[in-house]
């Protein structure tokens, strides 16, 4: 199973990314064996709209099943839902942080969006 | 830390005089001026700059005019009018301001003859002033999407209000209900409207306390230069009261206010005025009941 | 002729001086009201309402039947309007431009179109003034195809006045793109003289013939007077400070109710840039 987190900065001991769809990356890691990858979300940040909706896309092509990250708004929720990806909100300290508290069974599935669009 | 957004429907109303008042009186906090079509506040606060970036968003067409057979397909396909005919030089040119960035006309050139590129919309600033931090920004002359931008200076004040462990962040928002409005009171705390007493500020009112209530915040509202029409103030206050608004004070009709803005200072720094000494009991309400 | 009446902030005059040119003109004219987000001219028309009539967008929607998924409209849309997610294509219809990207794009013709209501438009009328007004729905944020089609009742007459959005950005710009010369009003204060550079400096690359109305002077602020000076921009009028205007404003009342004399001035401005144009 892989999980995305996002990732605000360039290692898995960066901070953990509060926004989604204005992530500045997402790192793809992989429970069974512990590798992780590195996903870009540059193109995003800039975009003039929607960056939530895109990310979200992101995220299902990747193949993860599942996302950690600060908040999330309801376009993004709803593709990410639609695409079959729990979402899961933490305010852990760092991507590493937030992985574990996922591993130790910490994390509930949000069941619902908890931002408004234009959150950030 | 809490954020709160002075709006006002529309323009004019005194929101920014009221604002850089706020800033003044406000003994920690980071201002943002998101008002980013008429970016005022500076002239007020006099802010000495600090660093600045690049505000960059969306994409915009524009034709290579070696390329292009003059086929007329972006003209006809394009929706938003942006594209038009040169007469001297038999060729088709894009307008940057009336281009909204969609891509169809590049995607379906048959000479591929239009590039599709990011656009530069403006710049933002992080300042210094004698009463904090400020952070502004300046969009470029018709760029769109002054939404974003408000969310940008709104996500950097947040950042230098953490770092500086500020109590506040006060915000100059934009006039209107449109897409800059929802960008800058989405996820803040509270909601500061100035009114005036007209059949228009009152309608305005109306306008934006149905779009606060859209997005649940709390909101409060001031009405400037009350006394211009008495009985319509009264009408503001009940409508208040009505839609559990909760009503901060009424500031007087003082020509000192616009003497402040020529010396380039807020009201309570300029003179012990009755619109300085209704600004500084208003914003005494409004703490309490944010913080 | 059409004149776009602007300002680069709000709250300086100028749907006062909207309506006091239509209301001043002898002849047949139209007023559109293109400040979208907070019409507010029609307070101060007595006339008699026509019609109203919902406005609406095309938007897409997908034909699951026909839809392969292969996310093409997803990728093309530069607004971020569709996503590919899961089994299913989704449409936020309030992000949509309506380009008519998706549908052009789509392999299999499975992109329909639908209405996304954003607003209505209002059309009233009295003895010589038509007049229309776009009202932006609460909670919709584009307002520029509702502007674009408020402006289109404007065609024909002899004197077509636009009261146009406050600022310089994609409304302000739409409500301006076509006119034949813009009033911009400002008022002698540091706020009204750094607003009215930028408009101004819009108006100019617009490449559209410009004047200025000085609204409540007498602050003895100088420097919006400087400012056209140098830019050789004509100050067509000054309308001097008075809390009298203010007052009758605040209850509905125009300028030309408590200064009469404004009627001779307003029908000069007209016929000033009439003969400037066809100079």
């Amino acid at each position: 199973m892989i999980v995305a987190v996002t990732c605000a900065g360039k290692s898995i001991d960066s901070p953990l990314d509060n926004r989604f769809g204005r992530a500045e990356s997402f790192i793809l890691f992989d429970l069974e064996n512990g590798s992780f990858t590195f996903l870009d979300n540059e193109q995003n940040l800039n975009a003039a709209q929607g960056a939530g909706i895109q990310s979200a896309q992101k995220i299902a092509k990747s193949g993860a099943t599942a996302l950690i990250t600060g908040h999330t708004g309801p376009k993004a929720f709803k593709v990410l839902s639609s695409a079959g990806i729990s979402v899961y909100h933490s305010s852990a300290k760092t991507v590493k942080n937030a992985i574990e508290e996922f591993k130790a069974g910490k994390l509930e599935k949000a069941p619902n969006p908890d931002v408004e669009s234009h959150w950030a | 830390m809490k954020e709160l957004v002075v709006i006002s429907g529309k323009g004019g109303t005194g929101k920014t005089s009221i604002t850089a008042s706020f800033a003044v009186l406000s003994k920690n906090s980071v201002v943002a001026d998101c008002d980013v079509d008429a970016a005022d506040l500076f002239l007020v606060l006099n802010p000495k700059m600090i660093t600045s970036g690049k505000f960059i968003s969306g994409k915009k067409a524009s034709i290579i005019s070696e390329k292009c057979l003059s086929c007329g397909k972006c003209f006809y396909l394009c929706k938003f009018d942006a594209v038009s005919y040169d007469d001297l030089t038999g060729k088709y040119v894009i307008c940057d301001t009336a281009c909204e960035g969609c891509g169809v006309c590049a995607a379906f050139c048959p000479a591929g003859a239009i590039s599709f590129t990011e656009r530069e919309c403006g710049e933002w600033f992080i300042s210094k002033t004698s009463h904090g931090t400020m952070v502004h920004a300046r969009l470029k002359i018709g760029a769109e999407n002054s939404g974003k931008l408000v969310s940008l200076v709104r996500k950097i004040a947040r950042e230098e209000g953490v770092k500086e462990k500020a109590e506040k962040i006060i915000v100059d928002g934009p006039p209107g209900i449109g897409c800059p409005v929802i960008a800058s009171v989405t996820g803040s705390d509270a909601v500061f409207a100035v009114t005036e007493p007209s059949l228009s500020g009152k309608h305005d009112l109306e306008r934006v306390s149905e779009l606060v209530g859209h997005f649940n915040l709390p909101l409060f509202a001031c009405v400037n230069k009350w006394d211009v029409n008495p009985e319509i103030t009264l009408e503001i206050e009940k409508f208040c009261v009505k839609k559990g608004i909760f009503f901060c004070g009424k500031i007087p009709y003082d020509k000192n206010v616009t003497k402040a803005q020529i010396e380039g200072k807020s009201v309570v720094e300029y003179d012990e005025s009755p619109a300085a000494r209704e600004i500084s009991k208003i914003w005494g309400n409004l703490c309490g009941k944010i913080l | 002729m059409t004149v776009a009446v602007a300002s680069g902030k709000g709250g300086t005059g100028k749907t006062t001086v909207a309506v006091a040119l239509v209301l001043s003109y002898d002849r047949n004219s139209v007023l559109l009201d293109c400040d979208v987000e907070e019409p507010n001219a029609g307070f101060f028309l007595r006339s008699k309402s026509i019609k109203k009539e919902e406005f609406s967008v095309p938007v897409p929607v997908i034909d699951a039947a026909k839809c392969n998924l292969c996310g093409r409209c997803a990728d093309f849309c530069s607004f971020n309007a569709l996503a590919l997610a899961g089994s299913k294509i989704l449409v936020f219809r309030d992000l949509c431009h309506s380009c008519g990207g998706c549908s052009l794009i789509c392999p299999q013709n499975a992109v329909m179109e639908e209405k996304n209501i954003i607003g209505e438009i209002h059309s009233a009328e009295s003895d010589k003034i038509f007049f229309v007004e776009g009202t932006l729905k609460i909670g919709k944020a584009m307002s520029p195809p509702l502007i674009r089609e408020v402006k289109k009742y404007g065609k024909g007459e002899n004197l077509t006045v636009i009261d146009c959005p406050p600022g310089n950005s994609c409304p302000m710009i739409t409500a301006v793109r076509g006119a034949d010369y813009v009033v911009l009003v400002t008022e002698p204060t540091p706020f009204g003289r750094h607003d009215l550079s930028l408009a101004a400096e819009t108006v100019s690359e617009m490449k559209i013939p410009l004047g200025v109305i000085l609204n409540r002077y007498g602050s003895g602020y100088k420097g919006v007077e400087e400012f056209c000076e140098k830019r050789g921009i004509e100050i067509i009028l000054k309308i001097d400070e008075d809390i009298k205007i203010a007052q009758a404003q605040s209850e509905g009342k125009t300028i030309l109710d408590v200064c009469p004399e404004m009627k001779d001035k307003m029908c000069g401005i007209v016929d000033k840039i009439q003969k400037g144009l066809t100079k």
